[in-house]
Formats: structure tokens, sequence, C-alpha cells
């Protein structure tokens, strides 16, 4: 090929180059423009980013270290030197607030990943296979539901014991269902296109159609719901610390944080407020991101 | 009809036999010997022995499954509660009223609030009104709800003193739980009803229905609402299993002697034979209310009803449609 060398032809290549992205837009690009034009969805995800670098810069933004005691200033509302005030122990609550995030976070994400490897295998499985296997994994699931997901977690925490490992498990456990049958929907709604039933014709292997020709075209609403189960993992986290169940009381976790000040609740609600708005905001920032993510890919129901 | 009630009754003893095998796989490999919990720490050796004989834990494990499966069917046996002594089965029923109060008036209030919040919003699409809901929605759903009854309880226990921070027997004190518990299933029972109205709104017929120069009103409410009737039926029923489900955190904030304090009275204590009688109980009240949308499915939407009863190849599409929608 030879090399462009005339001024008016570099204008004609650049102007091609132009239109051929005008054209080239596939549906995720569109899809990733409609997310970006949201400026909720993109509210939520400002938010998310910001926590994750909390999370990671935590021992620089924090003021104190999150086991540091101050005897002198306990249950003290916020100052200008304790922004979010005091606990009981005389604890910087907003040092501890700021290491939460490196407890909620990580931990609802890496559930909603484990969860969404199970239950995603199992939902691929059901939909593909159909018939007897879809029957099989459907009736366990039915039976996993039947339990209530929080009932689950707790008596799965009771018999595996407290800690961050087991509460994980445990979490993932109870996510399970409904990433089966989240990635079952999705595929449902690939499985019977052409090219599916072609690439049977021609002898693909059962195992290069999930991989290559299902998932990636149910990836859309599978990453959705994924997004939509982070927020309600992080719930779960906090709900259980809360009950003393899971991370457990010196852990800065928001939940944990919220149970120790519950007793000191009327003489100094902040030790309730601040840590409840964290568990707010993050999951809150986790749906608006979602809801955003689903716009974007369905602009039918926007 | 009648053979699809029936059938679907039947539906739940296999699911109610899957959740025994599960809690008796549980009770497996809980740690601990049951038998230190039931006798006072002094027991000797032989005692002890004895107790297990009477317990059947020397049996092999299908016997034990056999007796703990017939316990459990005929005579409602969930095992001795470590903590008191007692029958699970008889603590839990005596709890249950009071968490089915809770369940049945917040469904009751928030189908009051959600369902014209949920049409209010559809119609008036993109406006300030609809925003304002959204974002209530949206906030509703977020909030944990163990925090919400705390700020409840510091508002009108403590700041206002006008409510009993926790329960105590007066019909006062039923309220922050109840409004706890319905406020966010107001939330997400709104963001349901918006959903679907926005769906059908839609439809050609109701363009139709405008066309042809029909009152706003009626399209609203006989030819839009009346088809959004359905997903509201599922999720009272959805909403009901899961706040009996969700009992346990707000009875623990408020100290409602109900089920869910008593299943999380037994984590803490590690009392296993009431976590473990909790599970099957909610769990077969979880399967019953499923069983009863279902049912009620087909009877708010008669196109279900003509297909669920068309023979099976037509009854196999719509499962698939239903299912993978």
């Amino acid at each position: 090929m030879s090399k462009i060398t005339t001024p008016a032809m570099v204008k004609l290549s650049k102007k091609i180059e132009k239109n051929a992205n005008v054209t080239s837009n596939t549906p995720g690009r569109e899809a990733l423009k409609r997310l970006r034009k949201n400026k909720t969805a993109m509210a939520g995800l400002i938010i998310i980013l910001i926590m994750f670098i909390v999370a990671i810069l935590a021992p620089v933004i924090a003021p104190y270290t999150y086991t540091e005691q101050d005897y002198t200033a306990t249950m003290q509302g916020p100052s200008a030197a304790h922004i979010f005030g005091t606990d009981n122990l005389g604890r910087d609550l907003f040092s501890r607030c700021v290491y939460g995030t490196r407890y909620s976070l990580p931990i609802g994400i890496i559930c909603t990943v484990i969860g969404l490897l199970c239950g995603g295998a199992l939902g691929l499985c059901a939909a593909y296979f159909g018939g007897k296997v879809d029957m099989v994994i459907m009736r366990i699931i039915d039976v996993i539901q039947a339990i209530p997901s929080i009932l689950l977690c707790i008596a799965l925490v009771a018999i595996l014991g407290n800690g961050m490992w087991q509460l994980i498990v445990a979490i993932a456990a109870g996510s399970i269902e409904g990433m089966t049958k989240n990635v079952r929907a999705a595929v449902f709604m690939v499985r019977s296109n052409e090219y599916v039933n072609s690439s049977k014709s021609i002898g693909v292997s059962d195992a290069n159609i999930m991989v290559r020709h299902l998932l990636p075209n149910a990836v859309g609403m599978i990453v959705i719901n994924a997004v939509g189960a982070v927020s309600g993992a992080i719930l779960s986290i906090s709900s259980l610390s809360y009950i003393g169940v899971g991370l457990v009381a010196p852990t800065p976790e928001w939940g944990a944080i919220l149970s120790e000040g519950k007793t000191y609740m009327s003489v100094a609600p902040h030790m309730v407020l601040f840590p409840g708005l964290m568990i707010a905001i993050t999951v809150v920032a986790f749906n608006l991101f979602g809801n955003g993510l689903r716009d974007a890919l369905d602009p039918r129901l926007k | 009809m009648l053979r699809y009630i029936l059938k679907r009754i039947l539906y739940m003893i296999p699911v109610m036999f899957g959740v025994i095998v599960v809690v008796f796989l549980m009770k497996m490999i809980t740690p601990g010997d049951p038998v230190d919990h039931l006798l006072p720490a002094n027991a000797s050796v032989e005692q002890k022995e004895a107790m297990r004989d009477k317990l059947g834990l020397n049996d092999p494990i299908i016997k034990q499954f056999g007796d703990y499966v017939i316990g459990v069917v005929t005579r409602g046996d969930l095992g001795t509660s470590y903590a008191t002594k007692q029958s699970v089965a008889g603590e839990i029923f005596g709890r249950l009223p009071k968490t089915v109060f809770i369940a049945v008036w917040a469904i009751f209030i928030s189908q009051i609030f959600a369902t014209p919040l949920g049409i209010l919003a559809a119609v008036k699409q993109n406006s300030l009104v609809d925003s304002i809901i959204v974002v209530f929605t949206m906030v509703g759903a977020s909030l944990p709800n163990f925090w919400l009854a705390l700020m409840l309880i510091r508002w009108f226990a403590v700041d206002l003193k006008v409510l009993p921070s926790m329960y105590n027997g007066t019909a006062a004190s039923w309220i922050l739980p109840i409004i706890t518990v319905s406020f966010q299933s107001i939330a997400m029972t709104t963001r349901g009803v918006r959903t679907n109205m926005l769906e059908v709104i839609r439809q050609d017929y109701i363009k139709t229905a405008r066309a042809k120069g029909q009152k706003e009103s009626i399209v609203v409410f006989n030819h839009a609402f009346r088809n959004t009737l359905i997903p509201v039926v599922a999720g009272i029923g959805s909403g009901l299993a899961g706040m009996i489900g969700g009992s346990l955190i707000v009875e623990t904030v408020f100290a409602v002697p109900g089920v869910g304090k008593y299943v999380a009275d037994a984590v803490t204590a590690r009392n296993y034979p009431s976590l473990q009688g909790g599970i099957i109980v909610l769990a077969l009240i979880g399967t019953v209310i499923n069983m009863i949308v279902d049912i009620m499915y087909t009877v708010v939407d008669p196109r279900l009803k003509t297909t669920l009863l068309a023979p099976s190849s037509r009854k196999n599409k719509t499962k698939v449609a239903k299912e993978g929608a």
C-alpha cells in the first residue's frame, strides 16, 4: 500500500476515519454513551470510585488509627478534631468509618463474584442443557430459595464460626440462588438464537458454545444483576455484623461499629448515625449505577 | 383449575423434604455434642451415654435421618431447645403470631401507599413528582433496616418521647417496628408498580384507548392499572415472605418476642436446635406463601389459566416464558 502523502489525501483519509467512527457504533458503544449521559448512574459510579480510593488510601485519609483510644475524649459529638465524633472508648469514628471501606466494599464484591461463579455455572448448565439437568438444578435452587437468605447466611456462620472467610462463604452461598436464576434467565434469551444451533450442527462442543457464544451475549444482563447484588451483599454483611455474627466488635466494619454504638444511642446518636450513613451511601451508589447500567443496556425500559 | 392447585400443593412436598435434608445435614456438621447442652455439667459418662441412646445419637445415620424426618412430619418434633429445655416447635408457634402480625400490617400499609405513588410516578413520568418518588424508592430500598429502626427510636422514643423504644406489649410499641418494616416495603413496591405501569402504558391498546377519546382517568385505572395487578399480587406474596425472613433484624432491634428474635437469640447462644427449627418453620411459611401467590396468579391473570390447563406441550412453553422473563 502506498503512503498517503499529499495534503488533500491526508484530509480525505481523516474524513473517512471520522465517518468510519460514526458508523461503527456497536450496541456496546451506544450503551456506554447512554450510560455516560445518565447523570445519576455516573454519580453512583463516582461515589463507588471515591469509596475505593478511600479504601486504598485509608491510612493517609484517616487522621487516627482505628484502634487508637483517647480516654479524655469519649463519646464526643462531631468537632474539628473528630469530624464524626468519638465512641465510648474515645476512638475517632471518622477513622473507623474510613477503615470500614476496607471491609464492606471488597467483601461485598468478593461475595458477589463467588456467588456469580457458582450460580452462573449452575444457571448456564440449566439453561443450556434444559430438560432433566435444568429440572434437577432448579429443584435444588427451589429448596435453597425456600430458606430466607439471611437465615441461610446466619445458619452457615453459626456452623462455620465467626470470621471474615466464614462470612464470605455464607453470603456467597446465600446469593447463589438469585445468581442461578438470573444467569439462567439471561442465557435462555440468547439460547434460541440461530448461531447457537448452527454451532451445534457443525460440531462445536457444548463447553465451547456455552463459553464462546452464550456467555458473551448474555453478559449484559448478568452484569446488571451482579452490580445490584453487590449492594445486597453489603447490606447483608452489615446486618450480620450488627446482630453479632460475622465480623465482630473491634473490627471497624460499619455494621459492627453501629452495633457497638447502639448501646449509647440516647447520649451519643452520632455513633449510630455516621456508620449507618456510610452503609446507605454505598448501597445507594451501587443501586444507582446498577439501574443506570440497566437503562443503558435496555433503553426500552427507561 | 383444581388440578393445578392440587399439583401446586403436591409440589411443596419435595421442596420441604429438601429443606429438611439441608437442616439434617446442618445438624450433622454443627460443632459440639448435643448431650452436653441438655444434661447438667456434672453429668456422669453413663448418664450421657443413656441420653445419647435416648436421643438416638448412637444409631446409624440413615436411621437417624429417617427418625428425624418422621418426627418432623408426623409429630412436628423440631427437637429440644438447649436454652430452655422446652420443645422448639411449641416455642416457635407461640411466637409466630407476633411476627405475622407485623408482616401483615406492614404489607397492608405498604400497599396503601405504594400503589397510588407508583401509578402517580408512572403517569407523570419524568416530571418533578416522578423524580421525587424515584429518589425516595431508591433511598428507601437502600437504607439498612436496623439503622432506620435505630433512627426512629432516636426520634420518636428519645427526642419526642411519644412512642416506646422497645416492645412492651402495648399497642403503641407495635408502631415503630411496623413503620420500619413498611418503609422499605413501600419503597420497593412503589418501584415495582411504577415499572409495571410504565410498561403497560406503552402498550398499543392504551394508545388505542386514548386515540378513541377515552377519558384519561378511565384509561389509567380501567385499562392500565388492571393489568399491573399481576405484579402487585406477586409483590404482596414475595414481600410477605421476605418480611418474615427479615423479621430477624427488626425484632432484634425492638426486642419483639417473635420468631425472628427467637432465631437471632438462638444464633448468638449457639442454640442449634432452635435455629434449625426456625429454619424449617420459616421455610414452610415462605413455601406456602409462594404457593398461594402462584395460585393467585392464575386467578388474576386469566391468560395464564387457559395456558396452564391446556395440553402439556403448551404448558411447558409458558413455563419457559414465565421463568425466562
